[in-house]
């Protein structure tokens, strides 16, 4: 019963992505295009050459990040939707420490990365303390301090990092994540980020599986009574949540600042690599495998994408339409499921 | 600058700003007082914007006058629409209703953006010709000083105001509203005197639709003349703020979007104001997101969701 159960909790994920490219097809039938052109163009983009597989391992490496961010954050029975707002403010502190001076890379980098860790995780406190403190639902707060980020960091761009100007200096060498060799392989901007994403991954499971702590955080998630009862500080373990949760977070935007871009600018409007960390999440089931699995997928169709215009005259768009689709459907969970047990009892 | 000039530019700005955020807000509080979290105001406000400039971009030349009035309408009726699918999977499918409401907000900005290039080949349609301009009515415009203050706006900002108060009479004052209200507090109760839970949230998500989208066909009609991807760019949010910083009552969204409104106008027209030039802008911007935080956590009044919000009403469980 219990691996039945186990399997249908992967079949889900799986179904609802093969459901949501389904629906991608049939939008691109009714609208008078060929879906195998233009599924075929998106893996051409994605994986044509070396050039469109770096970029797409570019696109996966934060989104590995904001999607254990968020997973990590549900495994404790939160909902951190401010992904969003920790990616800029770690973005930019770790721009802020790689422009500022230069020291030996040993040093200089890992610095920068910590601070975006760090910066993440102040901007992840907010929710979770004034979650515990005063049972102040935390989706609203995160979503607010989304906007203070984007607001701050613009204004910290403009007035305190560069004078009155739109776009920062290049972090310096000694704390970018960018690699030379990379860039004579690929052409692409190919940086060592996947290798830190993937590393943060097995620490985040590390943590929740292996730890006192994770026992606890996970014990929260399921039941706060129990916990409670359990002699377990809740209220403290909200709090470590967002801290860890929003630190991922804050080195997904470290990803972007010290390795993407190398420096950071002012934007109009978010970058998505927050609310695409929402679908990472829920696709991976919020395990860090999970999310790794699910950060491949969707940086595979966000890059992929970028070629179905030039190649088969589809708008990139529609990607935008199938992740939105995928979610509903895994979100929607309970419905396949009974789908699959009906199936299943007719079958006997 | 005297006071009565320094109102005279703010309070018309403020009230520009403010009448898309209060329609948003209150298709807000529908939702909400069902008991469905509605992240997806922004998507639907994305949705209100589109639908109202391609209406409008196709039919001014049949439709003449009444097209920015057709376009809000139908506006309203696509975002209704289109809210049905955030009720099917948060109410029908008891999908998590933020994840569901993040999803409608991808979902729609891919869609109009997705059409968008389909009719335009572009990423952005072009200007309208038949945009929403402000009116002055008669006899009430001729007041000195008030008159310009608060008689010379568009059709819509006396709309918006008007609808709260419908909203408010609506939800505290029909036996719809009572149970509208009692299904967001305490579904099972509800159900046990025979009120259709599900269908009382579906027609409370649907109204949310309808509203957001009049609120973003407004504000693309007023503001924008145009569509592109950052038209809604955080307005959704910022009425979802302001539901919750007026506590999810109508007219207190009305103050909050009043509110909000006027901290975006300070920041559009410090700059010929000596006491607010001294301010850097960036306070402004964040003022409203600072303002809602502070009244979640009970510093500014306590602000109290409706009891079963966020949870799928499952029958027979307890």
């Amino acid at each position: 019963m219990l691996t039945n159960q186990r399997f249908i909790n992967v079949l889900i994920p799986i179904i609802s992505v093969i459901l949501g490219l389904l629906a991608g097809a049939i939008i691109m039938l009714s609208f008078g295009y060929n879906p195998i052109e233009g599924y075929g163009a998106l893996y051409e983009g994605a994986f044509g050459n070396s050039y469109f597989t770096g970029e797409t391992i570019v696109k996966v490496a934060p989104l590995i990040l904001s999607g254990i961010a968020v997973a990590f954050a549900f495994r404790t029975g939160l909902f951190n939707i401010g992904v969003e707002g920790q990616v800029f403010v770690g973005w930019l502190a770790s721009v802020w420490v790689g422009i500022s001076f230069e020291a030996p890379m040993i040093i200089h980098l890992p610095l920068a990365i910590l601070s975006a860790g760090v910066a993440g995780a102040l901007w992840g406190f907010v929710p979770g303390f004034l979650k515990a403190k005063f049972g102040v639902h935390e989706v609203i707060v995160s979503i607010m301090m989304n906007y203070i980020a984007l607001h701050t960091c613009n204004a910290l761009i403009r007035n305190v990092l560069t004078d009155r100007l739109d776009s920062t200096e290049p972090v310096a060498d000694s704390a970018s994540l960018s690699s030379q060799l990379f860039y004579e392989w690929t052409g692409s901007r190919l940086h060592w980020g996947a290798v830190v994403a993937l590393a943060l991954a097995f620490v985040m499971w590390f943590i929740l599986e292996k730890t006192t702590k994770g026992y606890e955080l996970r014990s929260v998630g399921f039941n706060q009574n129990a916990s409670n009862y359990a002699g377990m500080n809740v209220n403290r373990n909200i709090v470590y949540s967002f801290l860890i949760s929003g630190s991922f977070a804050g080195i997904a935007g470290a990803m972007q600042g010290l390795g993407t871009y190398g420096n950071m600018f002012v934007q109009s409007s978010f970058t998505n690599i927050g609310f695409d960390g929402i679908a990472v999440a829920l696709l991976g089931g919020n395990t860090a495998l999970g999310s790794v699995f699910g950060a491949f997928l969707f940086g595979t169709l966000k890059n992929g994408a970028g070629s179905m215009p030039l190649v088969a005259n589809i708008p990139k768009e529609l990607v935008d339409i199938i992740v939105a689709l995928i979610i509903f459907f895994v979100a929607s969970g309970y419905i396949i499921r009974w789908a699959l047990t009906r199936v299943k009892r007719e079958g006997k | 600058m005297n006071i009565i000039d320094i109102l005279l530019a703010i309070i018309p700005v403020t009230i520009f700003y403010a009448a898309p955020l209060i329609l948003t807000a209150l298709g807000g509080v529908f939702s909400e007082r069902a008991g469905v979290v509605n992240i997806g105001l922004e998507g639907l406000m994305v949705m209100g914007a589109f639908t109202a400039i391609v209406t409008n971009l196709m039919m001014a030349d049949t439709l003449g006058g009444f097209t920015p009035y057709a376009s809000l309408l139908l506006a309203a009726i696509i975002s209704g629409l289109f809210a049905i699918i955030h009720a099917v999977a948060s109410v029908s499918f008891r999908a998590d209703q933020v994840v569901s409401g993040v999803a409608i907000n991808f979902l729609a900005l891919g869609v109009s953006l997705f059409l968008v290039q389909e009719l335009y080949r572009a990423g952005q349609t072009g200007q309208v010709s038949r945009p929403i301009y402000s009116n002055d009515i008669p006899l009430l415009s001729d007041i000195p000083i008030i008159g310009e203050m608060f008689f010379t706006h568009h059709v819509t900002s006396y709309i918006a105001v008007i609808l709260a108060f419908v909203v408010w009479f609506v939800i505290f004052k029909t036996p719809f509203g009572l149970r509208l209200r009692s299904v967001g507090e305490h579904p099972m109760a509800a159900d046990t005197n025979g009120i259709n839970v599900y269908r009382t949230r579906y027609i409370g998500v649907i109204l949310s639709g309808v509203l957001a989208g009049l609120g973003g066909g407004v504000f693309a009609l007023t503001i924008t003349g145009n569509f592109s991807g950052a038209t809604i760019s955080g307005q959704g949010f910022m009425a979802l703020a302001a539901m919750i910083f007026g506590k999810w009552h109508p007219l207190g969204a009305m103050g909050a979007a009043f509110f909000f409104g006027f901290a975006q106008s300070l920041s559009d027209v410090a700059a010929g104001i000596p006491f607010l030039e001294s301010i850097p802008p960036v306070f402004l911007l964040i003022a409203p997101y600072v303002l809602t935080i502070l009244a979640l956590a009970g510093f500014i009044g306590r602000a109290e969701a409706p009891k079963a919000i966020g949870t799928p009403y499952i029958k027979g469980s307890r």
